[in-house]
């Protein structure tokens, strides 16, 4: 057996080398009946059978048909002989000739393999045992195995396609339009352009680290490659807290609930924390043993999640700093959240798995074993937020495969509803203001969408970014949502001003300093 | 006495592990079929097992059709004459392989010791197929977009010396243009080793 693309070579060779030309004279009557459009069977059932090798087939030499058979074939050479009888445009070659009286039907004839076969026939003998072993060094090549001393088998009854028309639903992870009527007019004014862009260069495009956090009291800490700035968002000054040292770089940030100290978490497996009044590093806590890319404050309980799978539960006010160690996760943990009231730890990791971990009674860190552990989501859980009105709520976001936001009820551990949004999640956050969820995607849009909860009908699409959304951050005063992409820029986006009309948005724009565009470097 | 017992009891027989190995090719074919988009997303179920939610077919021909081909799959992995499995994807109109899927198989351990049992752990085991199922569910951010109609087939390498059973038929390598490979985790239970492999078409 040879490859179809070394047999169709020789072909070649061969038509070029033969003497015959097209046979002349009248058209054959089984070509006379292709032209004439009558196909016994579709290609679609066929599809399987053509690329058999039946046996009867190789049988086909002995046939009295060979005749035509072979004349059929020279016409059918494609680079030599174009079909110059037919009235009909040069056919496609997929298709096979229709039946006759001696041959019903042919959909079963692999034509090509059998005018290779046949014209190969003579030379077989004269092969030479160098030849032949070329031959079977380069079909093991091709196959994986000598060809020959192998089967190929397949169960006739074959499994049926998709009904005609089915469109492949994966394409809307390849391309993406914005469909203007999904998005529900309402009755606020939501500006679709950002109230500010400050530039971000350095940021590490890296989907499992989580590189912003908006302080209590207006500050926000963004992490770009190996610094930290401080941005004042109130005077819009900035300020470098710190710089890594080699080829560390900063994985996640997280601000104390009530303002000054900030959880830095590193790439050589240690997390730092700085008094951000006085620019002081207060202590540097150990204890994993690759990057931390997630961090959670739940009151002096620092929770911290590595890429090993391993979560950490430090208290911050003690010498001996680790309290809980968790092994929930079998590969990197990139969301982590305490609920609002404390009770319930949230982690999803790259393994697909979000686990719910119940706090131990009259303490702030969580039970060694998980409450709950959801499976569903078909790819990793970085996107997780937990409902300010209802504290049992959690909503989470998968990754590129799985696309979906799903909301859970962690009282019951069951999953209540889920929203296929086509793209990558990155990021969730809910607001108070007006009951909606803000969520930032990758591609094809990277943008964020605002849902009415708990409906779930957009409200708004706000594009821009040029690149992936890789983290959200919410303002303290709940106005105003940060996004921070892989294109290097942060935006600032007004969306939740309570009473909101265009006039007097104008107005605030205008009373702002002259910076519209600030770098933070 | 009672400890070889016991080690007997959880110890994994010849054709548990070809068992094990066709449980793993219907989830992984499943969630193939569900991921490349081959099939409406409506007509899948969601199905726990290895500490994982995949999504398996309800359609009625299709689970006869992989439950026929693994049930002769599992009787050629005791007999050890299957080489590899191959999940051929093929454009309905044109005939062109897309996509193909290869599960090789390799043998373990002494096949002439009688009969083979294997003490690997199941637990280890079930987890080492948890990770190559999740490395071919997010296969999808590499693979090209398969937008045209297509039909899947199952085509499994065997030794010469087998015996065709009835309604199966020979088949024709299937090739793919321009190919691309990627080689996924392996897993094995000590008596059969697979390994995922998935060649594509470079769309450049």
């Amino acid at each position: 057996l040879i490859g179809m693309s070394q047999f169709k070579f020789w072909n070649d060779v061969n038509s070029l080398l033969t003497m015959d030309g097209p046979v002349k004279g009248p058209v054959p009557r089984w070509q006379r009946k292709k032209e004439s459009g009558s196909f016994s069977s579709s290609s679609l059932n066929n599809s399987s059978k053509l690329r058999s090798l039946s046996s009867s087939l190789l049988n086909s030499t002995k046939t009295p048909t060979k005749g035509s058979e072979s004349d059929y074939q020279r016409n059918k050479t494609p680079s030599k002989t174009p079909l110059k009888k037919s009235k009909t445009p040069t056919p496609p070659r997929a298709k096979t000739p229709s039946g006759d009286r001696f041959i019903p039907s042919r959909s079963a004839s692999n034509f090509d393999l059998a005018h290779y076969k046949l014209t190969q026939d003579e030379n077989s003998k004269s092969d030479s045992p160098t030849h032949q072993e070329l031959q079977r060094v380069m079909s093991e090549n091709l196959h994986g195995a000598d060809i020959n001393n192998q089967r190929i088998l397949t169960y006739k009854n074959k499994a049926p396609s998709a009904p005609e028309g089915f469109q492949n639903p994966m394409r809307v992870i390849y391309t993406q339009t914005k469909t203007p009527a999904s998005v529900k007019s309402s009755s606020r004014y939501i500006p679709q352009a950002p109230d500010r862009i400050l530039d971000a260069p350095d940021i590490v495009d890296d989907y499992y680290l989580n590189l912003m956090d908006w302080s209590s009291n207006n500050i926000l800490a963004a992490a770009l490659g190996a610094h930290v700035y401080l941005w004042n968002a109130g005077t819009g000054n900035i300020d470098q807290l710190l710089e890594l040292e080699g080829n560390d770089y900063v994985c996640s940030l997280a601000w104390i609930q009530d303002g000054n100290c900030l959880a830095v978490g590193t790439t050589n497996g240690t997390v730092e924390l700085w008094d951000c009044s006085k620019s002081k590093r207060l202590r540097i806590m150990d204890g994993h043993s690759a990057r931390v890319g997630s961090l959670s404050w739940n009151s002096y309980i620092l929770s911290s999640g590595c890429r090993s799978g391993q979560i950490i539960h430090h208290d911050v006010r003690q010498r001996e700093h680790i309290v809980a160690t968790l092994s929930g996760h079998t590969q990197e943990v990139c969301g982590l959240k305490w609920s609002t009231d404390g009770k319930y730890l949230a982690s999803g990791g790259n393994d697909n798995v979000l686990n719910i971990w119940q706090a131990v009674n009259g303490t702030h860190y969580s039970q060694n074993t998980p409450l709950h552990t959801f499976t569903a989501h078909q790819a990793a859980v970085k996107a997780l937020a937990w409902c300010p009105w209802q504290p049992h709520i959690l909503s989470s976001g998968g990754g590129t495969a799985d696309r979906h936001i799903r909301f859970w009820n962690c009282n019951t551990g069951s999953c209540i509803n889920a929203v296929d949004t086509k793209s990558q999640v990155c990021a969730l956050l809910w607001s108070t203001t007006y009951k909606e969820l803000v969520s930032g995607h990758g591609f094809a849009n990277n943008e964020l969408i605002i849902w009415k909860y708990p409906g779930m009908t957009k409200v708004a699409e706000l594009t821009g970014h040029t690149a992936r959304v890789l983290h959200l951050a919410m303002s303290p005063d709940g106005t105003t949502i940060l996004s921070a992409g892989a294109d290097e820029t942060l935006r600032l986006w007004k969306c939740f001003t309570k009473n909101p009309t265009k006039s007097k948005d104008a107005e605030k724009i205008k009373s702002k300093p002259s910076a519209l565009k600030q770098c933070i470097r | 006495m009672t400890t070889a017992a016991q080690k007997a009891k959880s110890a994994i027989t010849l054709k548990g592990s070809a068992e094990i190995v066709c449980d793993y090719l219907n989830y992984g074919i499943n969630s193939i079929l569900f991921q490349r988009g081959l099939y409406p997303p409506e007509s899948f179920k969601s199905d726990e097992n290895y500490g994982l939610t995949i999504l398996m077919s309800t359609d009625n021909k299709i689970k006869e059709f992989l439950s026929t081909t693994l049930g002769q799959l599992k009787g050629w992995l005791v007999d050890r004459t299957v080489t590899k499995v191959a999940l051929v994807i093929t454009n309905v109109k044109t005939l062109e392989v897309m996509e193909r899927w290869d599960f090789n198989v390799e043998y373990e351990g002494d096949a002439n010791c009688g009969e083979q049992t294997s003490e690997k752990p199941l637990k280890q085991i079930k987890n080492e197929i948890r990770d190559v199922l999740k490395q071919i569910a997010s296969s999808v951010a590499y693979l090209p977009l398969l937008d045209c109609l297509c039909s899947f087939d199952i085509q499994i390498y065997t030794k010469n010396d087998v015996a065709l059973p009835s309604e199966w038929t020979e088949a024709e390598p299937a090739n793919i243009k321009n190919a691309q490979s990627v080689k996924m985790r392996s897993f094995s239970t000590n008596i059969h080793r697979m390994e995922t492999v998935v060649t594509y078409k470079n769309d450049d």
